[in-house]
C-alpha cells in the first residue's frame, strides 16, 4: 500500500502566482465569464481593486454585452466569495475553516485511503464546460494518470453531446460552428431548431438582424414563440419531443419539392438514400399531425433554406431545445441530413451549426473530461491515442484507464455496491443542473467524501465535506474556445483575494500529494503547451496555437497543425475529415419522448433559460443586479392553460412530475402553446424544475431528457 | 419457432413486419410475407407525388430488399394466395404452394371499385386500354406511361384519391375533368359549401369539376377518331383517358372462404385478430373493428404496431382512430376530420365558420363539450397544425375560440404610440432597461441614443431595441433623434 502524504513540501516553483497579465493604463482585455459568445470586454481596475466592465468590439458582439456581461465582474469582490478552505468531518456539522494545507492533505489522504479499499475507480471526476482549456485538460490528465480512474466526465454530457455526437457521425469533426460567426451574417436564411439566442446570448443576434435587414429569412423551432422566435420571419410552434419529426419532414420536401442538391448530394456524401427512404415516410401532412407545424410552416421553411441555398447561403443552427431529448444525437443527424441535402456545409455563407452553449462547451469537450476521450479529441480506446498521450505524459499506455460511464450514469453508481465513493467536482453545480435532482441528492448524501472547488458555496458545495475556494475569470490566465472554434485567451485582470487559488494549483498540489510520476504545473502557459503536444496529431489539433499567437491574431481557429498553419476558420471546403472525405448522411427515425402526458400528467414541461442568469446561477443569482432582475423562477402558462388549472398571473406553482416537484410564479403569456408550460432552470433547493425532469438518456450521447417530460399543475397559493 | 406469415406487402403488411422485429431482437419469429405485387414495398401514400412527377417510383421505396436479409424476413413477390386451410394452418397459393402458419396476418388490402359504366370493362372482363384505376405504382406507371398521347383525361370520383390523381394530371398540363356523381367534392369528409370552395380552387389550377354527374358509356367515335364519356343527361365529354377513383372494396374474398366472419371487411377485435379464429389477424383496410373500416394510413400503421406488441406479448390495444384527411395537392391546402357536415344551430354544439371563397378560403370548426370534434380548414393554413393537434388529442379548445381559425389575433392589438408606452415597459431585453428608465435619462440630458445608451446600456446588448429607444427619445423632444 502506497503511504499516505500528509503536510507534505510542495515545491514552491508550484506556489508562484502565474502572471501573464496583458494591462496597459490598469484595463485588460479579455471575455466575459458566461457563455461560449464568450463577448470581448475590457477590465478596469481601480487602485481600490474594483473592477469594472466595458464592452470591447470583436467579431462575435461586435461591441455588445448583455446584462450578465455589463455585470460580470460585480462577483470579484462579492461578499458570497469562498476565501479560505472549508472542512467539515460530519456533513450533519457546519464547515469549518482550514488552511490549504490541512484542506489539501485531508482530500490526498481520502483519496488515498478509498482507492486502497476500494480501488481506484472508486474515486471520481466531474468537470466543468465553464473550465478553460488549460484546468480541462489538467483535470483529465490527473483523473487518468494521479487518480488513474476511469471514472471522469462532465457537465457538457448535459449540454453539447448530442450536437457533438452527430457532428462527428456526419462530418468527422465537432466544431460547433464549422465559420466564423460573422459568415452567418452574410448569409440569406436561417433556420434554428430550438435556440433563443436573443436571451441566451443577445450580441448574437446582431448577425441575425443583418440577415433580416437585407430580407434574409430567420425561421424558429420552438415550443415558444421566444424573443428569437419573435423577430423571425416564421416561427414553427412545435409540439416538445417532436423536432426530428419535423426534421424528417423538412427532408422529405427538400426531396419532394425538388430542392435537393442532387450534384452535392452525388459528389460529396454517402448514405443519401437511407436517409431518404425513412425521410420518405414523413410526407408534410403527417409530420403536420405529429409536430402541429402546418404543411404550409414546413413547406415555407425548405422553400426560404433553398432560396438561400441558391443565393447568398443558408445555416442550419441547432441548440440544446433540439438537442436534449433522449433523441437528441438522432434529431441533429436529422438536420444535418437536411443540411446536406440542400448541399450547404462547405459552401461560402453556409452549414450547419451547433450554438454552444457554456463558455468554454467547446474548448472543454476536446481535451480529456469526456468518460470516452483523450485530448485533441481522441478516443481513449484507440491504441494509437492512448500511445501518443501516454508519451506526452511520460507514462505506460498500458496504465492509462478505459472509457468509463456519462456524467447521469457516474452520478447515478455514486455510492452504489462498486460505484465511487468519493468525487471531485470542479466547474459544474450538478446538484442544480442534473435531471431528477432527488436522486442525485441522495447519491451524492451516499459518498464517503465529496470534494468541490467553487467560486461561492453552490448547491452542490453546501453538500460537500471538502470546499476549495477558486478563481473566478479576471483572476486567472488561459485560453478558451469559444462557439466558433476559435482559441481567445482569458485574461487575469485583478490578483485573487488572498486564500484563493487556481484549479491548476489545486490539482498540481493534490497530484504531488499522490506522489505521482507524471509532471504537473500550475503554470498555465506551461499547460498550454502540453496540451498542444498532447492534442499534436488529434481532430482537435492544438499544436499550432500558441499563446502569443493568439495574442497578436486575435484568437486561432482549430485545427492548427503547426506554427506556420494559419489556422481554420471555415471547414469542408475542400472535404470532410472521414475516411472517404465525404460527409455521412444517417438514416434515423422519429420516436416519441420517453414519457408522454397522460391523464394524472396531462402537461408538457419544457425547461431553459433567461437573460439575466447562467446555468445553475450559482454566479448570477449573486450578482445583485442579475438576482433584482430575475429573483425567482417565472412558470410560462397559456391563459388557457391557467385557467383550467386555476391560476392565475403571480400566483405560486407547483409543478408535478413522476419523479419530483418544483415551485415557481405563475407568468401568463400566450407565446406558448397551450399544452406546455415552460421553467427555467437557474435555481435551487425547491425552485429546481430539475427534480422534475426526466433522466431519459439519449442512446449515443447520453443526454438527459431535460426539453420534454409529463406534469401536473398545482397551485400554492397567491401572490 | 412461431410461424408467421404475411399476407400482403403494402403499407400495412411492410410496416408490421418491420415493428414485429424491431420487438423481437431475439429472432424467435419465422417471417414470411407473401406479397401479390412483383414491385418491392413502396409507399401508396406518395403515388400522387410520383403522378405529379415531384418524386420517382424508386423514392417512394419503403423497405430496402437488403433490410429483408439483414432481419432474416423471407419476402415472396409476386406471389398470389389461393385459399386459407385453417385446419391445417396453412395458405395455399395460386402456383399450388402450401405456406404453413402458427399466425396469419391478413394485410390485403382493398381493390378499386369500378362502377357498372358501359364501356370501362371489355368483354374479357379487362379494363379497356384507356381506362386505369389508381391504385398501384403499376396503375400509376402505367398512367404515366401513356401520358404523352393525351390530351383530355377524365377522372371518375371526386374523393381523395380521384382530386390527387386530377390535379396530378393538370399539373402535368392535360386537360383534366372530374366527374362526380354526388353533390360535392368529398361528400364523406366535406359539407356544401367546402365542396363548392374546393370546386372553385381546383378550377383556378386546371381542373373541372362536374357534381351531380353520372357517366354512362365510354365510346368510340368522338370525331377525329378520339373517344368519350357520355353522361345521364346527354353531355358528351371527350377523354383520351379515363381514371376510375371511385372508391374501393376491401379484400376480403381469402378470409370469406375460409369462414372467417366479415362484414364489409374481416371482423376483428381490439388486438387485431378475427373474432372467428385466434391464429388468424387482420389490419388495414381489410379490417374491420367496431364497424369502422379505415381507408387510410395512419390508422393501419397504428393497427401494425398494436398486433406486433401483441403478438410479442405486449400490452397494447386497439381502440379506434381519429382520422384526419389530408389532400395530397399541390397549392390546395384541405385538412378534413371528424364531424362536418352538422347542423350549425344545434344546441350541444359550437360551430365556426369562415369562408372566403373567391380566395379559396373556407374553415369550419365544429366543438362539442369544449373539444374539436370536427374541422374542414380549406385554404387556412396556419391553424391547421394546431387544429389538429387538438382534435387529435382531444384537447380542451382555446377559450376564445378565434384563435382556431385566425393566427396571432388573439395577440394582436394596436401598436403604442412611444408616448403612450407606460414606463414599467422593457425596452431593452438585453440590459433590463425600462421605458422609465430611457425618460429618467433623457430628463437628465440625453439627447442621443448614444447618450442614453451610456448611462443605462439600452441597446448595447442585440442593439434590436435602438428604434425603440429613438423613439422614446424623439416623443420627449421636438428635434428630430436618427436611429
Amino acid at each position: 500500500m502506497r503511504p499516505i502524504y500528509r503536510g507534505r513540501n510542495v515545491p514552491e516553483a508550484v506556489r508562484k502566482p502565474p502572471v501573464h497579465t496583458v494591462a496597459g493604463m490598469g484595463t485588460t482585455a479579455t471575455h466575459c465569464a458566461y457563455c461560449a459568445l464568450q463577448c470581448a470586454m475590457t477590465l478596469t481596475a481601480d487602485a481600490g481593486g474594483r473592477v469594472t466592465v466595458g464592452p470591447r468590439d470583436f467579431p462575435t458582439n461586435r461591441g455588445g454585452l448583455c446584462q450578465k456581461g455589463w455585470t460580470a465582474a460585480d462577483l470579484l469582490g462579492s461578499p458570497e466569495r469562498l476565501t479560505t478552505p472549508l472542512l467539515r468531518d460530519d456533513r450533519s456539522r457546519p464547515f469549518r475553516e482550514a488552511s490549504w494545507d490541512e484542506a489539501l492533505d485531508v482530500v490526498a489522504d481520502a483519496i488515498s485511503a478509498t482507492q486502497a479499499a476500494h480501488g481506484r475507480d472508486a474515486v471520481a471526476v466531474l468537470g466543468g464546460g465553464g473550465l478553460t482549456n488549460e484546468k480541462a485538460y489538467q483535470l483529465g490528465k490527473f483523473a487518468r494518470v494521479a487518480l488513474r480512474t476511469k471514472n471522469i466526465d462532465y457537465n457538457g454530457r448535459y449540454c453539447m453531446s448530442s450536437a457533438a455526437a452527430a457532428s462527428n457521425r456526419a462530418f468527422g469533426i465537432d466544431r460547433g460552428l464549422p465559420f466564423p460567426l460573422p459568415d452567418l451574417a452574410e448569409t440569406g436564411a436561417v433556420l434554428i431548431a430550438g435556440g433563443n439566442v436573443a436571451e441566451t446570448m443577445p450580441p448574437f443576434m446582431q448577425h441575425l438582424t443583418a440577415v433580416l435587414d437585407r430580407g434574409g429569412a430567420l425561421i424558429v423551432a420552438d415550443p415558444r414563440r421566444t424573443a428569437t422566435a419573435d423577430r423571425a420571419t416564421l416561427h414553427l410552434p412545435v409540439l416538445p419531443g417532436t423536432d426530428l419529426a419535423l426534421a424528417l419532414g423538412l427532408l422529405h420536401l427538400a426531396v419532394a419539392d425538388g430542392h435537393a442538391d442532387r450534384a452535392y448530394i452525388h459528389d460529396r456524401t454517402t448514405g443519401f438514400d437511407d436517409a431518404w427512404r425513412t425521410a420518405a415516410q414523413w410526407w408534410p401532412e403527417r409530420v403536420e399531425r405529429v409536430t402541429g407545424v402546418s404543411v404550409a410552416a414546413q413547406r415555407a421553411t425548405v422553400a426560404q433554406l433553398a432560396a438561400g441555398a441558391r443565393g447568398r447561403g443558408a445555416v442550419i443552427l441547432t441548440a440544446r431545445g433540439a438537442e436534449q431529448q433522449s433523441k437528441g444525437t438522432d434529431t441533429v443527424s436529422a438536420l444535418i441530413n437536411l443540411a446536406l441535402a440542400l448541399g450547404l456545409p462547405g459552401r461560402p455563407h453556409s452549414g450547419f451549426g451547433c450554438i454552444t452553449g457554456q463558455g468554454n462547451g467547446q474548448g472543454g469537450r476536446e481535451h480529456g473530461q469526456k468518460a470516452d476521450q483523450l485530448p485533441g479529441y481522441r478516443k481513449i480506446d484507440d491504441p494509437a491515442a492512448r500511445a501518443h498521450v501516454a508519451g506526452v505524459w511520460g507514462v505506460d499506455p498500458g496504465e492509462l484507464p478505459g472509457a468509463g460511464p456519462s456524467a447521469y450514469e457516474l452520478l447515478e453508481s455514486l455510492g452504489t455496491d462498486g460505484g465511487p465513493r468519493a468525487l471531485l467536482v470542479h466547474g459544474t453545480n450538478l446538484a442544480v443542473s442534473s435531471p431528477r435532482g432527488h436522486r442525485v441528492a441522495e447519491r451524492l448524501a451516499a459518498l464517503d467524501t465529496l470534494v468541490v472547488c467553487d467560486v461561492v458555496m453552490s448547491e452542490t458545495a453546501a453538500l460537500a465535506d471538502v470546499v476549495l475556494p477558486v478563481t473566478q475569470f479576471a483572476e486567472e490566465d488561459g485560453t478558451m474556445t469559444n462557439l466558433e472554434g476559435r482559441v481567445i485567451r482569458r485574461r487575469r485582470a485583478v490578483a485573487p483575494p488572498p486564500g484563493v487559488r487556481t484549479e491548476l494549483e489545486v490539482l498540481t498540489e493534490l497530484a504531488a500529494r499522490l506522489d505521482c510520476v507524471a509532471a504537473f504545473t500550475a503554470d498555465p502557459e506551461t499547460v498550454f503547451d502540453e496540451l498542444r503536444r498532447a492534442s499534436a496529431g488529434g481532430v482537435a489539433d492544438y499544436a499550432g496555437i500558441s499563446w502569443d499567437r493568439v495574442d497578436a491574431e486575435g484568437g486561432v481557429f482549430w485545427p492548427c497543425p503547426s506554427a506556420d498553419h494559419p489556422g481554420s476558420p471555415r471547414l469542408f471546403a475542400d472535404g470532410f475529415p472521414t475516411a472517404d472525405g465525404r460527409a455521412r448522411f444517417v438514416a434515423v427515425e422519429h420516436r416519441p419522448p420517453a414519457e408522454d402526458v397522460d391523464a394524472e400528467h396531462p402537461v408538457y414541461l419544457t425547461t431553459g433559460r433567461v437573460l439575466q442568469q447562467y446555468q445553475s446561477g450559482a454566479q448570477t443569482r449573486r450578482v445583485p443586479a442579475l438576482a433584482a432582475a430575475a429573483p425567482e423562477p417565472q412558470v410560462e402558462i397559456h391563459p388557457d392553460l391557467a385557467g383550467r388549472n386555476g391560476l392565475a398571473d403571480g400566483d405560486q406553482v407547483r409543478v408535478v412530475s413522476r419523479r419530483g416537484d418544483a415551485v415557481g410564479r405563475v407568468r401568463l403569456t400566450t407565446t406558448i402553446r397551450p399544452d406546455t408550460v415552460f421553467m427555467p432552470f437557474h435555481w435551487g433547493g425547491d425552485q429546481a424544475v430539475n427534480r422534475v425532469t426526466n433522466p431519459a438518456l439519449d442512446p449515443i450521447s447520453r443526454m438527459p431528457e431535460f426539453k420534454v417530460c409529463a406534469v401536473r399543475l398545482e397551485r400554492v397559493g397567491t401572490s | 419457432m412461431t410461424r408467421f406469415v404475411v399476407v400482403g406487402h403494402g403499407m400495412a403488411g411492410s410496416r408490421f413486419v418491420q415493428e414485429l422485429r424491431s420487438r423481437d431482437p431475439g429472432r424467435r419469429f419465422e417471417v414470411t410475407v407473401l406479397g401479390a405485387e412483383p414491385e418491392a414495398a413502396y409507399n401508396r401514400v406518395l403515388l400522387s407525388s410520383v403522378l405529379a412527377g415531384s418524386l420517382t417510383p424508386a423514392e417512394i421505396e419503403t423497405v430496402p430488399s437488403a433490410w429483408y436479409a439483414a432481419e432474416d424476413v423471407e419476402l415472396r413477390t409476386g406471389v398470389e394466395v389461393a385459399a386459407i386451410d385453417r385446419r391445417h394452418r396453412r395458405v395455399l397459393t395460386t402456383a399450388g404452394e402450401h405456406v404453413p402458419y402458427d399466425h396469419l396476418v391478413l394485410a390485403t388490402g382493398s381493390r378499386p371499385w369500378v362502377p357498372p359504366i358501359d364501356g370501362l370493362v371489355g368483354d374479357d372482363g379487362e379494363l379497356d386500354r384507356d381506362v386505369v384505376v389508381f391504385r398501384t405504382l403499376g396503375d400509376c406507371r402505367a398512367m404515366l406511361n401513356r401520358l404523352s398521347r393525351v390530351r383530355y383525361a377524365i377522372v371518375l370520383g371526386g374523393g381523395l384519391l380521384g382530386l390527387e390523381a386530377a390535379r396530378g394530371l393538370a399539373g402535368r398540363g392535360i386537360d383534366v375533368e372530374v366527374v362526380h356523381p354526388a353533390d360535392r367534392l368529398m361528400e364523406r369528409q366535406l359539407d356544401l359549401d367546402a365542396g363548392r370552395v374546393l370546386a372553385r380552387t381546383l378550377r383556378g389550377l386546371g381542373v373541372r369539376v362536374r357534381v351531380n354527374a353520372r357517366a354512362v358509356r365510354f365510346t368510340d367515335g368522338w370525331g377525329g377518331g378520339g373517344r368519350g364519356l357520355r353522361l345521364d343527361d346527354g353531355t358528351r365529354l371527350p377523354a383520351d383517358l379515363v381514371v376510375v377513383a371511385c372508391g374501393v372494396r376491401p379484400s376480403t374474398g381469402l378470409a370469406a372462404a375460409a369462414g372467417l366472419e366479415t362484414g364489409r371487411a374481416i371482423v376483428v377485435d381490439d388486438t387485431m385478430t378475427s373474432v372467428t379464429d385466434p391464429a388468424i389477424h387482420a389490419i388495414g383496410e381489410c379490417a374491420q373493428y367496431e364497424d369502422q373500416v379505415y381507408g387510410l394510413v395512419a390508422p393501419a400503421w397504428e393497427q401494425a404496431a398494436v398486433l406486433a406488441d401483441v403478438l410479442a406479448g405486449g400490452p397494447a390495444r386497439y381502440r379506434g382512430s381519429a382520422i384526419v384527411t389530408r389532400l395530397k395537392a399541390a397549392d390546395v391546402d384541405l385538412a378534413a376530420m371528424g364531424e362536418t357536415d352538422v347542423d350549425e344551430f344545434a344546441d350541444d354544439l359550437e360551430v365556426l365558420r369562415f369562408a372566403d371563397p373567391a380566395r379559396g378560403t373556407y374553415q369550419k370548426v365544429v366543438i362539442r363539450d369544449d373539444r374539436v370534434t370536427g374541422a374542414i380548414m380549406l385554404g387556412g393554413p396556419e391553424t391547421v397544425g394546431a387544429v389538429t393537434q387538438l382534435f387529435d388529442r382531444a384537447s380542451p379548445a382555446p377559450a376564445d375560440r378565434r384563435a382556431l381559425i385566425f393566427p396571432g389575433v388573439v395577440d394582436a392589438g394596436a401598436a403604442l404610440d412611444p408616448a403612450d408606452v407606460p414606463d414599467e415597459h422593457t425596452v431593452c431585453r438585453c440590459n433590463g432597461v425600462t421605458a422609465g428608465r430611457v425618460r429618467a435619462a433623457c430628463e437628465a440630458g440625453a439627447d442621443t441614443v448614444a447618450e442614453v445608451a451610456a448611462t443605462t446600456r439600452a441597446t448595447t446588448g442585440c442593439g434590436g431595441c435602438r428604434s425603440d429607444v429613438a423613439a422614446l427619445l424623439a416623443s420627449r423632444s421636438t428635434v428630430e433623434v436618427p436611429a
